[in-house]
């Protein structure tokens, strides 16, 4: 059991576990979506006072920011408890792409050439971080949902707004992918 | 108390999303590159046993655990903004390689740098509240 769990997990166990929660947040009478977490995050901070989107009673959102906190502590137990500590296992066509660009094969889940503080330190790494995450929390709200609201909860519903998101998820994704890219790294 | 339950679905969400590696800049690289089945594999399979539990839910009329009609609220039917956010997420989520979810995940495996792309988001989802009045939905 014990080597099963700190193996990573079959791509068909995670969906199931990953459907499993969003049936689990309907029963509990809420819906899986993880971004509108970003919305509460600046109300709780004040921006309801200057801008109107953020003016809402926010302390019904209390439940989401608690999921979110369950989620760094699951990151948190992962790590420490399930881990076997061996390097993701992407494909060796990745692998080798990524090293034209310069990425060296993973040791972990992530590369060392962005997410150290080394690399946080340096223009283009917080650069890359910084307009990263803008981009995904802006277009995120603007799009009403993130791949949790749309690609999980929305396409489960045949919605066909979450369908055209997703749609642009992969149009926004092959672009950066394919176009710039190659410009940044 | 009514929120203990929220925490520990949250915890199993960020564990699954570790022990997937979905949570992986490398996977949504190698995702965007069609090299792997994984990530679709892990989506496929959730949308798909998701798509029969919501039919099965509508079907049966099924209650949640307070005893209220389980709601599915169709979402706006204007479709600039899912495609032009949508577009906008993907660009940055192939660059950060992760989405909101993932990102918090992140920052309790350990990997703290993730705090920079995390809050970055969340003045974007401000930005976007300052500027949503002005561009096209």
């Amino acid at each position: 059991m014990i080597e099963f769990l700190t193996q990573p997990w079959s791509w068909w166990f995670s969906g199931i576990i990953i459907s499993a929660i969003m049936f689990i947040m309907l029963y509990f009478g809420q819906s899986f979506g993880f971004s509108a977490n970003l919305r509460t995050i600046c109300s709780i901070a004040g921006a309801g006072k200057k801008v109107k989107f953020f003016d809402f009673n926010w302390r019904s959102q209390l439940w989401n920011i608690v999921f979110l906190i369950g989620a760094i502590i699951g990151g948190f137990i992962a790590n420490q408890f399930l881990s076997n500590d061996e390097p993701v296992k992407i494909s060796e066509a990745t692998v080798e792409t990524l090293s034209q660009y310069g990425f060296g094969a993973p040791k972990g889940a992530q590369p060392d050439e962005l997410f150290t503080w080394e690399a946080v330190f340096t223009l283009k790494g917080f650069l890359v971080l910084a307009i990263g995450g803008l981009l995904v929390g802006f277009g995120a709200r603007y799009a009403g949902g993130c791949t949790s609201g749309h690609a999980i909860s929305g396409l489960s519903d045949l919605q066909v707004p979450s369908l055209v998101a997703v749609i642009g998820f992969f149009v926004g994704g092959l672009i950066m992918t394919y176009v710039f890219f190659p410009m940044i790294f | 108390m009514k929120f203990v339950k929220f925490l520990i679905v949250g915890i199993i969400f960020g564990i699954v999303m570790a022990k997937s590696e979905a949570f992986s800049w490398y996977r949504i690289q190698e995702m965007f590159r069609f090299q792997s089945f994984h990530m679709y594999g892990i989506i496929g399979t959730a949308v798909v046993l998701g798509v029969i539990g919501v039919a099965l839910i509508k079907k049966f009329k099924i209650r949640d655990f307070s005893g209220n009609p389980v709601l599915f609220l169709p979402k706006d039917k204007s479709y600039p903004r899912y495609l032009l956010g949508g577009t906008l997420f993907g660009l940055g989520w192939a660059l950060s390689g992760a989405c909101p979810g993932p990102m918090v995940v992140n920052i309790g495996y350990g990997y703290v740098p993730f705090i920079i792309v995390f809050l970055f988001a969340t003045l974007g989802t401000f930005l976007y509240g300052i500027i949503k009045d002005k561009i096209p939905h």
